[in-house]
């Protein structure tokens, strides 16, 4: 049973496990008719993965579902469309070739005899455009359209399957301010036509902007439901990142040296072409560590490969040791003694499919003594792929063993293993303990510091506010692309960096330490 | 000017049409698998299979239409093969197509073995009639080809079964969204492919001729791909692609020019899609999804 | 846990998974034996003799598998690298031909020239046929795919059709004949050699109808460089990367571009090679229908082989007994054309079994956390 009688959904004790991870741990969610619902919480929360699982996309592995009173059992979207469920993904399903009335209808097309009716089903859109003041050009190809107009298209296909509630994944991820404007106001006349909304975000000045109430997921459970009026930022905040466990890095005061690396007014695009990192100049000394805070996804991916070769500038210049590497492509950079820890080690860092003495020279395998006039020099290579497991702890398999058999943590220290073993005198970390177990956490740490006090220049990223406040001597902000400020570590704290990152800056400035 | 006037006589245009009719079966086959994010390059094993049961049909019923029906089911038991091993089991469909096209230069000589008694070229068989209209007589096949592209076209860019595979062909996971059921569309729509190749290869063995001969569609199957990339994945463009390739057959076999060597002429659809490959014409784009196989509710 | 034992069970698996599928589509195979009205036992055992029966079988064997080792090797490397080349038949018609126009055009050069430069030549004008396709994918986005099919029946156009035409002197379709300075050593002919006829088996392979030529060795040659390149040199390292993971191998600042088309190329020159075999050694001219359809059973012999050169050695024997015991087949009855149902469904096979493995490997980690 729902747990209270205006609850229109009521998601019980939701559990969902992936290969490797529990995405969803006893999750509750409860929402009333009516109200506009944000659901947030850090990247991989599991935010996505439980709406998935209400849009029958995903079938849990325990819990129950209750709708309008009634226990549900979800097969797939059809049965949620039924419901009255609809969903505004993140990444838009939407056809791109296709028109904008053809994706509405997809799949419950109006017809005349054969036909698809096309005047029916332009008619049908226009009218619910009309409804909702949601305009769009029925006749325009996707892929000809703006994405704020893309996003209604998305929301007039929930519309047209009658949906009463409505869910949306990160809605303003790709949209521009004023986009999101108009997007809020669409969010109230749904509203107040009787509609239900959750919405998925991690940008808490939306959340008190729009939300009525607020649930906060943390690491795959469900951390508290709140109303929004009874509840400050900070306070969600706090809920959001969660009072964790300061891990003690032992730490010595920085001793800074001349300048290593220089960025100057640098611009970087997106893959969709939108400007990602705005005008961002900043330097890294030697011996110092300068930590990037902010909420993920406001350019911190952008910049750090524009930085190693592996995405193309907009303008700007990087400078190493004086020396200008601003088109230098990712083998180039490497040689420099840059070394990176990328923050998608699937993705980039490793070739799972190798083993392990095969990745821990990637990057570096053209090189002696792992490569010797063309060919590889697997003895030197096992020689040295020995040492580093031994001096890095790689546990859960032999060199022989592909990096995929490997846990997280074990993979993540086999990557500092390779990029800390060739004297790094830069030294980028992009979310270098995501997913990785407390113990290996604390070792990659104390590698950082060490190559710190090694003389290097380390570049940190990272979403843990409390991994960049505890390793950084100093501490850059980015807000939308843009560095809003830079503070020493010593200086500052999560509230204040906080509100830095959810770009309430000049509050900021106005509120004092309490 | 006497080549001239070869090219353009009337018979040498209907010859076109004769050459084109497989092309134009097969491509409007590839159109439906691929459309809907199957590349099928075993169009040309299900064309020769089609061929060869054709000719069984007919010399085993004396009806040559029988013929024509197990030409199609020819096709279509190809086509679900497939579909199976690539749709369901999501095999790659590049390695699949490939056996299939072993398969079908094996299975029919083997066939011709064990059925026939011969090697090379099957007995003669009743062949379909050639229907007259006005001045133009074409096998019924050639007509049923031409009543198909317009068909086609209706189908896919008119009907709500269209709109459906074309959208499984470029967005699968946005098609499921809306409780679209992406693996069932892209089967029916090769066995569609297989249907409509078995078809082209009846044309070949009892429509154009009246016998079997091993290895007949001699990469017609292949052409007919090339005729759907010249003509961008669309029944018309495939059909004016098909309809030249056939042009270019028909001027082979006719006409000697100084300047190309006839034997040459055959590679042209060939090299015409790699030039329409490589962006020189504008650039020509599959279906985004073609050839990926749809895994549901995966991460 | 002994180091290699992760290594040694991968292994076994694949070789596991092949005989698997050799065994079923033998099973599925005896299907259409019976629709000849004889036992496929005695079918089989025709089979096995023909392959193996005697000296004369066994070495004609390795005869026939000596263009399906090239072949597959043609398939397996880019594949290594993520790349299909379904365009092996096409690479190896104008490896071929040019094998056999240098074979015939120089009349007066010594062997040791005239068969290395023929070799040479053929590899290389097969090689830039198969980089081609490579440097449309690398450059122009162009599938390989579809780009190797056109290029077979261009290379169809040029050398069969044309090509022949050009050159022939008689009524054959085949260009004329090459010069006895082009031709492969062929071990029937090991008793005219001074050294070679004191050698234990010279008088086994003098006897008649013994088909083996220097082209096997340079297959086993191709396939032993190949391993090397693949798994010892820098150069395979770079493209094994690039074929498992594009993003991994682009932060290790190995540029995909270049991996794709030197591994095209040279997959095109080693698909070259068996054409080349076929001109200066099988038949010592470039004639119709001696492609004989070998780059696409390549991609059986690659599939079967898992797409190891080793591997592939091995696929490429057991493709080509049983392409020499199909003629034994022949003769009591039975057509040889099963040998190609049963290629056929050696692919099916072991395409739906690789799927198998996958959902295996997957099914393992999940079970392997909690």
């Amino acid at each position: 049973m729902p747990r209270e009688d205006n609850y229109i959904l009521d998601m019980q004790d939701i559990t969902k496990i992936f290969p490797g991870v529990k995405a969803n741990d006893n999750v509750n969610l409860s929402i009333k008719g009516g109200e506009i619902h944000a659901l947030v919480g850090e990247n991989g929360a599991g935010k996505t993965t439980l709406m998935n699982v209400l849009y029958g996309l995903y079938e849990p592995d325990g819990g129950q579902i209750f709708y309008e009173g009634n226990e549900v059992d979800l097969d797939g979207p059809e049965d949620a469309i039924k419901l009255g469920i609809g969903m505004v993904h993140q990444h838009f399903m939407l056809v791109e070739p296709l028109t904008v009335t053809e994706n509405i209808v997809l799949g419950s097309e109006p017809r005349s005899g054969l036909m698809l009716d096309q005047k029916t089903a332009q008619k049908d859109v226009k009218e619910i455009s009309e409804k909702y003041g949601l305009f769009v050009d029925p006749e325009a190809k996707i892929q000809d359209i703006s994405v704020g107009m893309q996003q209604r298209v998305e929301i007039i296909k929930t519309l047209y399957r009658g949906a009463e509630l409505l869910i949306f994944d990160e809605p303003t991820a790709v949209l521009t301010p004023q986009e999101i404007d108009e997007l809020f106001d669409i969010f109230k006349s749904l509203k107040e036509q009787g509609k239900t909304i959750i919405f998925i975000t991690h940008k808490l000045k939306e959340v008190k902007t729009i939300s009525d109430r607020i649930t906060v997921l943390r690491s795959g459970k469900s951390i508290d439901t709140v109303n929004t009026e009874d509840v400050t930022k900070e306070d969600v905040a706090e809920l959001m990142v969660g009072r964790q466990v300061l891990l003690e890095v032992e730490k010595t005061e920085a001793n800074p040296g001349e300048e290593i690396f220089k960025i100057e007014n640098l611009n970087v695009n997106d893959n969709r072409e939108l400007p990602a990192v705005k005008d961002i100049s900043l330097s890294v000394k030697k011996g110092e560590i300068l930590g990037i805070a902010g909420v993920e996804g406001n350019g911190q991916s952008e910049l750090i490969e524009a930085i190693t070769g592996l995405r193309k500038i907009k303008s700007g210049k990087f400078e190493l040791r004086g020396k200008d590497i601003t088109n230098f492509n990712a083998r180039e950079i490497k040689r420099e003694k840059v070394a990176h820890i990328p923050e998608d080690r699937q993705k980039r860092g490793l070739i799972m499919d190798f083993d392990l003495k095969e990745n821990i020279i990637l990057g570096y395998h053209d090189l002696e003594p792992f490569s010797r006039n063309g060919i590889m020099q697997y003895d030197n290579i096992a020689q040295y792929t020995e040492d580093l497991i031994e001096k890095y702890d790689v546990r859960g398999g032999g060199m022989e063993s592909q990096a995929k058999n490997l846990s997280g943590g074990n993979q993540q220290k086999l990557i500092v293993a390779r990029e800390f073993s060739h004297d790094p005198e830069f030294l980028i970390a992009s979310q270098p303990t995501r997913g990785v177990d407390v113990g290996s956490i604390e070792f990659i740490h104390n590698q950082i510091i060490d190559r710190r006090d090694d003389g290097a220049g380390v570049l940190l990223v990272s979403a843990e506010l409390s991994e960049v406040l505890s390793l950084s001597d100093r501490i850059a902000v980015i807000f939308e692309g843009e560095i809003v400020d830079v503070l020493k570590a010593s200086e500052t704290d999560e509230r204040e960096l906080g509100k830095l990152m959810t770009g309430s800056q000049a509050e900021a400035g106005g509120e004092s330490n309490e | 000017m006497e080549t001239l006037t070869k090219i353009f006589s009337l018979s040498l245009i209907l010859a076109s049409f004769r050459f084109a009719t497989p092309l134009i079966l097969a491509a409007l086959g590839g159109i439906f698998s691929e459309r809907s994010g199957v590349v099928n390059i075993a169009l040309e094993g299900m064309m020769l299979f089609g061929a060869f049961a054709a000719v069984y049909g007919s010399a085993s019923t004396g009806n040559p239409w029988i013929g024509v029906l197990y030409s199609m089911i020819a096709g279509l038991s190809f086509a679900a093969i497939l579909a199976l091993v690539c749709v369901t089991f999501k095999a790659n469909q590049i390695v699949v197509a490939t056996g299939i096209n072993i398969f079908a230069s094996g299975i029919t000589i083997f066939l011709l073995q064990v059925l026939f008694g011969v090697k090379g070229t099957s007995p003669m068989v009743n062949r379909l009639p050639a229907f007259r209209i006005f001045d133009v007589r074409f096998n019924p096949i050639t007509y049923i080809a031409l009543i198909l592209v317009p068909v086609a076209w209706f189908i896919l860019f008119k009907t709500h079964w269209g709109l459906r595979i074309r959208s499984v062909g470029e967005h699968p996971a946005a098609a499921d969204t809306l409780g679209i059921n992406v693996n069932k569309l892209r089967f029916i729509s090769v066995l569609i492919s297989g249907v409509l190749a078995g078809l082209a290869g009846a044309h070949l063995s009892i429509g154009d001729g009246s016998a079997f001969v091993r290895e007949m569609s001699a990469g017609r199957g292949f052409i007919a791909l090339a005729a759907m990339i010249f003509g961008k994945w669309h029944p018309f463009g495939a059909f004016g692609a098909a309809m030249l390739f056939g042009f270019a057959e028909a001027v082979a076999v006719r006409v000697d020019f100084a300047f190309i060597p006839s034997e040459l002429i055959s590679a042209i659809p060939y090299v015409l899609t790699l030039v329409v490959l490589a962006g020189f014409f504008g650039k020509s784009t599959p279906p985004a999804a073609s050839g990926e196989p749809y895994y549901k509710g995966e991460k | 846990m002994n180091k290699y034992s992760d290594k040694i069970k991968s292994v076994l698996t694949d070789l596991g998974l092949s005989l698997l599928s050799i065994i079923v589509a033998l099973i599925v195979g005896t299907l259409f034996i019976y629709l000849t009205d004889k036992s496929p036992l005695d079918a089989y055992s025709a089979l096995y003799i023909g392959a193996f029966g005697s000296f004369r079988a066994i070495v004609n064997t390795l005869w026939r598998s000596t263009p399906l080792i090239l072949t597959g090797l043609a398939v397996a490397l880019p594949f290594r690298a993520g790349l299909f080349n379904i365009g092996a038949e096409g690479q190896l018609l104008m490896g071929g031909f040019t094998a056999g126009i240098v074979g015939f055009y120089f009349t007066s050069l010594p062997t040791i020239i005239h068969l290395p430069f023929a070799i040479i030549a053929g590899m290389f004008v097969a090689g830039l046929w198969g980089g081609l396709p490579g440097v449309l994918k690398a450059k122009l986005d162009v599938h390989e795919v579809i780009a190797t099919i056109m290029l077979n029946y261009i290379a169809m156009a040029l050398t069969i059709n044309y090509g022949i035409n050009l050159f022939k002197e008689t009524g054959r379709p085949a260009t004329p004949r090459i010069m006895k300075s082009a031709a492969m050593f062929n071990f029937n002919n090991m008793n005219k050699y001074p050294f070679l006829k004191d050698l234990p088996l010279s008088d086994l392979f003098s006897q008649p109808a013994i088909r083996l030529h220097l082209n096997f060795f340079l297959a086993v040659i191709a396939a032993v460089i190949l391993w090397y390149l693949l798994f010892k040199t820098t150069l395979g390292y770079e493209l094994r990367a690039v074929g498992f993971n594009p993003d991994g191998a682009e932060y290790g600042g190995i540029k995909a571009s270049k991996s794709i088309i030197t591994v095209m190329f040279i997959s095109g020159a080693v698909a070259g090679l068996a054409g080349v075999g076929e001109v200066l050694g099988t038949h010592f001219s470039f004639m119709q229908g001696m492609d004989a359809g070998y780059g696409f059973t390549g991609i059986a012999v690659a599939l079967i082989g898992q797409t190891h050169p080793i591997g592939v050695i091995l696929g490429g024997l057991l493709f080509g007994a049983l392409a020499q015991g199909g003629l034994e087949m022949q003769f009591s009855g039975i057509p040889s054309e099963i040998v190609m149902l049963i290629q056929a469904l050696v692919i099916f096979f072991v395409a739906a079994l690789q799927v198998f493995k996958v959902y295996l490997a997957k099914r393992k980690a999940k079970g392997g956390v909690e």
